[in-house]
């Protein structure tokens, strides 16, 4: 009977320390928060938290009241955020489609390149960040002196971190930074592509262009929905590129919601209107997921 | 069978100039802060407090020097390299375990734990941050334990960063592993816990090679934790190296030098182990 319970219990006790770490540091952390979005919780209260005084749905008011200033800067934010996302993935994903299929085949330094791609995803996101905001210094930046001194693109050279030009910045440092991932994703995906289907394709006559339309594509779709999903919760979420590009306060056109949120909670101290910003956040994120596992899983099985 | 001079896959040559093109421009843009970085770290301070120059006026090391005394540098890489390795070592332990029990047996719950996993990688890092930090200074001050502001509660933040992928990286390499193994080694009268280490790890070492070098470039390169997490003796790198920028100034050329310093470590060991990185991401991946 003992040796039998012992049996039973022990995938359990091989789960025991991955378990109590994820509840400790993420489960735990995200039930406090959404007790802390309904209480007052400002500096007075960051050592004994539970004294707070309760204020129902109130953070929540003042975070989605559009017409006062924090309603109307979190809706910038979001929308920000939104455009920044669908431009950084886009161009990530087209960048990694493109670069792994131009690479399916070997030639002569393809091991090379390979690695040379995968530098940006292997440098640590600070050092490549600041080096991005040396690049982008107005006065001694390398960007400004090709366009200026070179290429004579710009008249006046433009300041890239602060004013609107900031979403251009942003946006160029992420792609950077997220498409070897893709490319390093969709690389082990073509892998698994048969050799047979392009040979038989190309016995049929079938151009370059039209396999990889006809055949390399859809073999990659299930890589893609993964892959596009991951990018999206990602890139939603980043907080490091903004982070060290423009301090901890981003220009109004660069200001992702990650930053907004972290300047409304420890520049004011006030982690009750952070927390129900974050869980807000939260719950738009599960939404989409939501939204686009049903949506593909249904488009999946159609085309099946 | 003797191959084709000119295979019937051979591509056109419209195919191989937009390649050519395409590649070279990436490669271009994947490699301007490299060279920005490293050219500007030989530079003297005047070539990066004028207009960008190409070629430095005078190739100089004296930046790789003063790196060290501008800001407590060695301090952090300390700090850095202390956090990242426990890190690394009690995610890749942990993970090991969690793998085993999941790809080798059916019990109750396996699938809720690893959707679960999973999904809290998926979460915005802002949304438990604030609660952890509070959690850290409320245990500190109930129990005396220090969390916050020490590299006991960095390690066990970052850690937890690591686990989800590296459980779910080790399960496909554990699936892989032919369970005539495990039973040719239970006949042999070894134990779970035996099997496990006399077998399946030695089969999956690549695998773990994989997940140890994602676990340490997690921990080496996290910042929003880092932030909020150290004081001014744990600090690691990644809130250090603001350290270069002054009031009235920034040394643009140690910037450069120090982000170069702190790269190389990662950088040379992703590079040297990505074969096993790429076959671990394709092991799990592509299921």
């Amino acid at each position: 009977m003992l040796p039998r319970l012992r049996r039973a219990a022990l995938p359990y006790l091989l789960l025991l320390p991955a378990l109590v770490l994820e509840l400790l540091i993420h489960l735990v952390p995200m039930v406090v928060g959404i007790v802390m979005s309904f209480r007052q919780l400002t500096q007075f209260f960051i050592r004994n938290w539970s004294a707070a005084p309760w204020t129902g749905f109130g953070n929540y008011r003042v975070a989605v009241d559009f017409s006062a200033p924090i309603g109307k800067s979190l809706l910038n934010s979001f929308w920000v955020t939104c455009s920044f996302t669908l431009l950084a993935v886009g161009f990530s994903w087209l960048l990694g489609t493109a670069a792994a299929i131009f690479m399916q085949e070997s030639f002569w330094g393809r091991g090379v390149l390979r690695a040379v791609f995968l530098i940006p995803y292997a440098l640590p996101v600070y050092a490549a960040v600041i080096t991005w905001s040396f690049m982008f210094q107005r006065d001694t930046g390398l960007i400004n002196h090709v366009l200026g001194d070179e290429l004579h693109l710009v008249g006046e050279k433009p300041f890239w971190l602060i004013g609107d030009n900031s979403f251009a910045a942003l946006t160029v440092v992420a792609v950077w930074k997220t498409w070897p991932f893709a490319f390093l994703t969709l690389m082990a995906g073509l892998q698994n592509i048969p050799r047979d289907l392009y040979e038989a394709a190309a016995m049929d006559g079938a151009s370059v262009w039209q396999q990889i339309r006809q055949i390399t594509m859809p073999a990659l779709r299930p890589v893609n929905q993964v892959l596009l999903l991951v990018l999206f919760l990602w890139t939603f979420n980043d907080f490091n590129t903004p982070y060290i590009l423009f301090g901890a306060s981003a220009p109004e056109a660069a200001d992702l919601i990650s930053i907004h949120i972290y300047q409304a909670s420890f520049v004011t101290w006030n982690f009750g209107s952070g927390s129900a910003m974050s869980v807000l956040l939260l719950l738009f994120l599960l939404l989409v997921t939501a939204v686009y596992l049903v949506l593909t899983s249904r488009w999946r099985d159609a085309d099946a | 069978m003797p191959r084709p001079l000119v295979s019937p896959m051979a591509p056109p040559a419209s195919f191989l100039w937009v390649r050519r093109i395409f590649l070279t421009l990436l490669t271009v843009f994947a490699l301007a802060p490299v060279f920005v970085m490293i050219s500007s770290s030989l530079k003297p301070l005047q070539d990066v407090q004028g207009p960008f120059r190409w070629i430095p006026s005078e190739v100089t090391l004296r930046p790789y020097i003063d790196i060290w005394s501008t800001v407590p540098l060695w301090d952090y890489f300390v700090n850095s390299t202390i956090v990242s390795l426990c890190a690394t070592v009690f995610s890749v332990v942990i993970a090991i375990f969690a793998a085993y029990a999941v790809s080798r047996y059916r019990f109750r719950g396996r699938r809720v734990f690893t959707m679960t996993v999973l999904a809290t990688q998926m979460l915005p890092g802002i949304l438990f941050l604030l609660p952890l930090f509070l959690i850290f200074v409320n245990i500190g001050d109930a129990t005396g334990i220090a969390l916050h502001g020490t590299r006991g509660g960095l390690i066990l933040t970052y850690l937890t960063f690591s686990l989800p992928f590296s459980i779910w990286m080790l399960v496909g390499y554990f699936d892989s592993i032919p369970r005539e193994l495990d039973e040719a080694a239970a006949m042999d009268g070894c134990g779970p816990l035996r099997t496990l280490l006399q077998i399946i790890v030695p089969a999956a070492v690549p695998g773990i090679i994989a997940v140890s070098v994602y676990a340490f470039m997690t921990a080496w390169g996290e910042v929003l934790f880092a932030s909020v997490l150290t004081n001014d003796t744990t600090r690691t790198l990644a809130i250090g190296l603001k350290g270069y920028a002054t009031q009235y100034d920034v040394y643009w050329n140690q910037v450069m030098a120090a982000s170069l310093v702190v790269s190389v470590p990662v950088v040379a060991g992703f590079l040297l182990l990505q074969r096993y990185l790429v076959t671990g991401l394709t092991a799990g991946a592509v299921k």
